[in-house]
């Protein structure tokens, strides 16, 4: 490889050529502070604007400073990363990003995780002595979202984000000088734009400018209500992330905790999305099974590929961008919607309560779920099927609000009748989850055959495009492709609006690596690792798992026998099934 | 003067241009041009045409197998766009930003492209050069300076307009000689050269031979050719303000320094010509000037201090007064103008007290008026209306 040598703080160092200086010094050990600065390594998620300044380094011979984020090592640099020259400079670039920031931390939605706030307190900051004019924008709410743009720094991550790992372009910077701000176009709600809510803004942001619509308030009135009941659902992704936000190491498996602590903080009944996702996989699978078979059997009318329709962010997107197409996505409800619509018939029957005092929330990975709770189509007369979502972060928030110690709680089991799951449950939280348990229920299936094997690692893995061919002997080879970020499921559109999409199935999730990277989960700052660690932990989660299809489940097995009476049946059709919207948005400018 | 030169002579520039593409292998040439210049642009688009027709533009130039076509895009009038990254996202129909070079745009421009970016100055001299010969060329200007420079002459001074004058003249045959001095035979004070980015020179800069060089050793830069000249009647420190101002309102907002540090900067220069300056401010001034200097991202930011720094250090007395004795010797800070009426010169007549619009004047018939200084809002009435000149500004 070609390398090169420069010095950095008088030490010398040998770098790949192209390396910058901030990360030749990180590996030296340096750590230079930044924040427009991001990068998701090995996710193809990054932001390299050189705009904010803080990383600014001293380089002898230069006539002015070089941000390290972006300056490429060059041989025999000889570079100073704690001159005064270059801490005054560094301070006073932060001070002036203080100048026009509201000092509120103590009700800041990103406190203790604000990168902001935690570089004022590593470089010491006790006074800002710039005074003067500061940003005067009015907040705004969305279903998932809370913009405070008075706390945009202008790091533009959110833009990257939005821009080039999903294609969406929802918000960008707009004015100039001193009111340049990261906005919609014409100031619009959220709402109003092409955003698909999928949060991944939310999750990049290293201030309060962007956050999660909270709702812990809600649950604990509900909680205290004595007219209603309370049951709650948790998706997969969550239980590889919230011991993160108790000091446990990324990756760590809390299932059990997670059951305990929602019955200590006073839920009637704790039950769990797992169960609704192997419910999914029953009426998802049977649609994939039944549209290929007439496929196969020579049908131009079918629609092919099926595509997943779990992800919320990924139903808005086709519904904004692609409304032509939206009959290829699958009709199946998310297992959010489903485990809603059962719990508000099913369930809220068989305990006798009539539907309207029966409260459901979900603990959800997502932000974009908040906006699926309060879609017309998943409830009844303006009654929700699932009331109100939360997310990782606000349950962590919600067990420590209720005194809950939460590392020292027995495991506990989820409550039946909707709490038993399998192993092709639980991988619904990370990329390729989906297809693979999908695959499990739907190759059986079609051959009449117990799986050889039940692993499909063919899927499995972190690229943002994965394809697979998976032969289903006496049947056909089923093609089959995993996407992440909607920047890769527009590319799939595109390919199915030119009639060149060569897959029969194709799962889509907007977040990086699927749910585990999920906007509601706690904050990873950009460190893949984590991401990598939540990853590896679900399909651990699902080797642990005795039953690891999810036809075997038998709470589904049940519902079908008691209610249901089998997959895609007029009962599942009319609770587990859902229609889509052209929410293509019109811009008007008036 | 690039306007004028797009008006006056838009084929010089279409013909540097295809010159410029076929010494590049280059055969596409745009022209970035503010939608706010109609005429220029209306001469321009003739000129492409006129040039098409007669085969100068186009397929097989002139027989010679070189295709060279020229396509007009319009900019907004950002004065950042005149940085070429920020000029070339603009052109793509992106927010008119800055970069980080590298990568240059010679490496990736437009569309990703290989890009030469010049200005049309720079090409207007090209046909020129290429019909005298280099050596023609050579000899006008200095050693490092080759050439004319056309200057957009400015401000308290005889005759203003375009004057195109070979590098190495001395300010002192502009302002004297060309410019015919300054207006009213006032002193003068200063002259301010490179636009809103570039610094002020004074009466020790006046032999100075022009050329790129002196000028930034002498704290300026030619930048946009602009040269403004002021007299005894300007402020120094309201001149910083003025041309702070207009960097605070062109900056992109990309980073920070530029676009909090330049609103802050501004405001301690406020805060001075209001009369409430400290000697802290003075301080900061200049530490955060350094540190924008320091910091920005591009050129804009970069040179943004630049007229405040060079009247710090070309008028630091001023700037003294201004904080020390709430004065500004020019009279051009509102706010530390002084009103006072001469009580041995006052008659009494009340015509000053009955003119004031917020009624800051007192005092009884035939005998001497007294301004409220709080109150008053020097507005400069009562001066005018005084018969007797007792009402004195200072």
């Amino acid at each position: 490889m070609d390398t090169i040598k420069l010095t950095i703080d008088n030490r010398e160092v040998e770098v790949p050529r192209g390396t910058t200086i901030l990360k030749a010094a990180e590996q030296m050990g340096i750590k230079i502070p930044t924040l427009c600065h991001f990068e998701l390594e090995g996710l193809a998620l990054e932001n390299r604007p050189g705009g904010c300044r803080v990383c600014v380094v001293e380089v002898v011979g230069r006539r002015n400073l070089a941000p390290a984020c972006i300056t490429e090592c060059m041989p025999d640099m000889v570079v100073k990363t704690n001159s005064f020259r270059a801490l005054n400079a560094r301070r006073t670039v932060l001070e002036l990003m203080l100048s026009d920031h509201p000092n509120d931390c103590l009700q800041c939605p990103k406190s203790g995780h604000c990168e902001l706030q935690s570089l004022a307190a590593d470089m010491g900051i006790r006074d800002i002595p710039y005074k003067g004019q500061q940003s005067q924008y009015a907040k705004e709410f969305s279903p998932s979202i809370v913009r405070d743009a008075n706390k945009c720094i202008m790091c533009r991550r959110c833009e990257s984000v939005c821009h080039e790992y999903q294609s969406v372009g929802a918000i960008g910077a707009i004015e100039r000088g001193f009111p340049a701000v990261v906005s919609t176009a014409f100031g619009k709600n959220l709402t109003d734009t092409n955003c698909v809510l999928c949060g991944q803004c939310v999750a990049v942001c290293p201030t309060g400018a962007l956050a999660e619509v909270d709702n812990t308030g809600k649950i604990l009135r509900d909680i205290a209500n004595p007219n209603v009941k309370t049951c709650v659902q948790v998706a997969p992704a969550v239980r590889v992330a919230l011991g993160e936000e108790f000091g446990m190491p990324a990756g760590s498996i809390v299932t059990g905790k997670i059951a305990a602590a929602l019955k200590a903080i006073g839920f009637d009944y704790v039950f769990d999305t797992d169960w609704s996702a192997d419910l999914t996989i029953m009426e998802e699978g049977t649609e994939v099974i039944g549209r290929l078979k007439a496929y196969l059997a020579g049908d131009k009318n079918v629609k092919i590929p099926v595509m997943t329709s779990c992800c919320p962010a990924w139903v808005n997107f086709y519904e904004k961008f692609y409304p032509e197409l939206r009959d290829y996505p699958s009709t199946a409800k998310s297992p959010q919607g489903m485990f809603g619509a059962t719990v508000k018939t099913y369930f809220a029957d068989k305990i006798g309560v009539p539907r309207k005092n029966l409260v459901c929330v979900s603990v959800m990975p997502c932000v974009a779920k908040k906006y699926e709770c309060e879609r017309e189509e998943l409830g009844v007369n303006g009654d929700p099927d699932v009331n109100y979502s939360i997310t990782t972060r606000e349950l962590a928030r919600l067990i420590k609000i209720c005194n809950i110690d939460f590392n020292s709680l027995p495991d506990a089991e989820f409550d039946s009748p909707l709490g038993e799951s399998t192993g092709a449950a639980v991988i619904f939280g990370a990329t390729g989850g989906v297809m693979e348990a999908a695959l499990r229920t739907a190759v059986e299936v079609l051959t009449g055959e117990t799986l050889p094997r039940i692993d499909f690692e063919e899927v499995r893995g972190l690229d943002g495009v994965r394809e697979a061919t998976i032969p289903v002997p006496g049947v056909a080879d089923l093609k089959v492709a995993v996407v992440y970020g909607l920047k890769n499921a527009r590319m799939i559109m595109e390919q199915i609006k030119a009639g060149e999409c060569p897959y029969h199935f194709v799962e889509v999730m907007a977040c990086p690596g699927g749910c585990i990277d999920g906007a509601g989960q706690p904050y990873h700052h950009g460190d893949a690792s984590i991401i990598r660690a939540r990853h590896a932990a679900i399909y651990e989660a699902d080797r642990r798992m005795p039953l690891r299809k999810s036809h075997e489940n038998p709470e589904v097995q049940a519902i079908y026998k008691e209610f249901y009476g089998e997959p895609c049946s007029e009962k599942s059709h009319h609770l587990l099934h859902t229609i889509y919207f052209d929410k293509k948005i019109k811009f008007d400018i008036d | 003067m690039d306007r004028s030169l797009l008006e006056g002579d838009p084929h010089s520039i279409l013909e540097a241009m295809a010159i410029c593409g076929y010494c590049i292998g280059a055969d596409k040439g745009l022209i970035y041009i503010r939608a706010e210049y109609p005429l220029a642009i209306h001469r321009l688009q003739v000129a492409i045409q006129q040039a098409e027709e007669y085969g100068l533009l186009g397929k097989d130039i002139l027989g010679t197998g070189f295709n060279f076509e020229i396509e007009l895009r319009y900019g907004a009038g950002a004065f950042v766009c005149g940085e070429e990254t920020a000029l070339i996202h603009s052109m793509e129909g992106k927010r008119g930003e800055p970069t980080f070079k590298p990568p240059f745009p010679a490496q990736s421009g437009y569309l990703g492209k290989p890009t030469n970016v010049n200005n049309v100055e720079t090409y207007a001299n090209i046909p020129v050069i290429i019909n005298k010969g280099a050596d023609w060329f050579a000899s006008i200007g200095t050693e490092k300076s080759k050439g004319t420079k056309v200057f957009a002459l400015a401000g308290k001074i005889n005759n203003v307009g375009l004057i195109e004058v070979p590098m190495g003249i001395t300010l002192r045959e502009i302002i004297y000689e060309i410019g015919g001095g300054i207006k009213g035979g006032k002193k003068f004070k200063a002259v301010q050269t490179g636009g809103p980015s570039g610094g002020c020179l004074t009466e020790k800069h006046l032999d100075t031979p022009i050329d790129y060089d002196s000028l930034v050793a002498a704290g300026s830069m030619m930048g946009s050719g602009g040269m403004i000249v002021m007299d005894e009647d300007d402020c120094m420190v309201a001149i910083a303000k003025f041309y702070l101002g207009f960097t605070v309102d062109e900056s992109c907002g990309k980073c920070t320094p530029c676009r909090v540090g330049n609103r802050r900067l501004l405001e301690i220069l406020t805060k001075i010509t209001d009369g409430k300056g400290t000697m802290e401010d003075l301080e900061e001034l200049k530490n955060l000037s350094a540190v924008i200097k320091d910091t920005a991202l591009c050129g804009l930011g970069q040179t943004s201090p630049n007229p405040v720094l060079s009247t710090i250090n070309n008028f630091w007395d001023e700037y003294v007064e201004h904080v020390t004795e709430k004065k500004c010797r020019a009279g051009q800070c509102k706010a530390l103008k002084k009103y006072m009426i001469d009580p041995a010169k006052c008659k009494g007549c009340t015509a000053c007290a009955r003119a004031c619009p917020v009624s800051a004047i007192s005092g009884t018939l035939k005998n001497p008026h007294v301004i409220n200084q709080l109150d008053c809002i020097k507005c400069g009435t009562c001066v005018e209306k005084c018969k007797f000149g007792a009402i004195t500004v200072r």
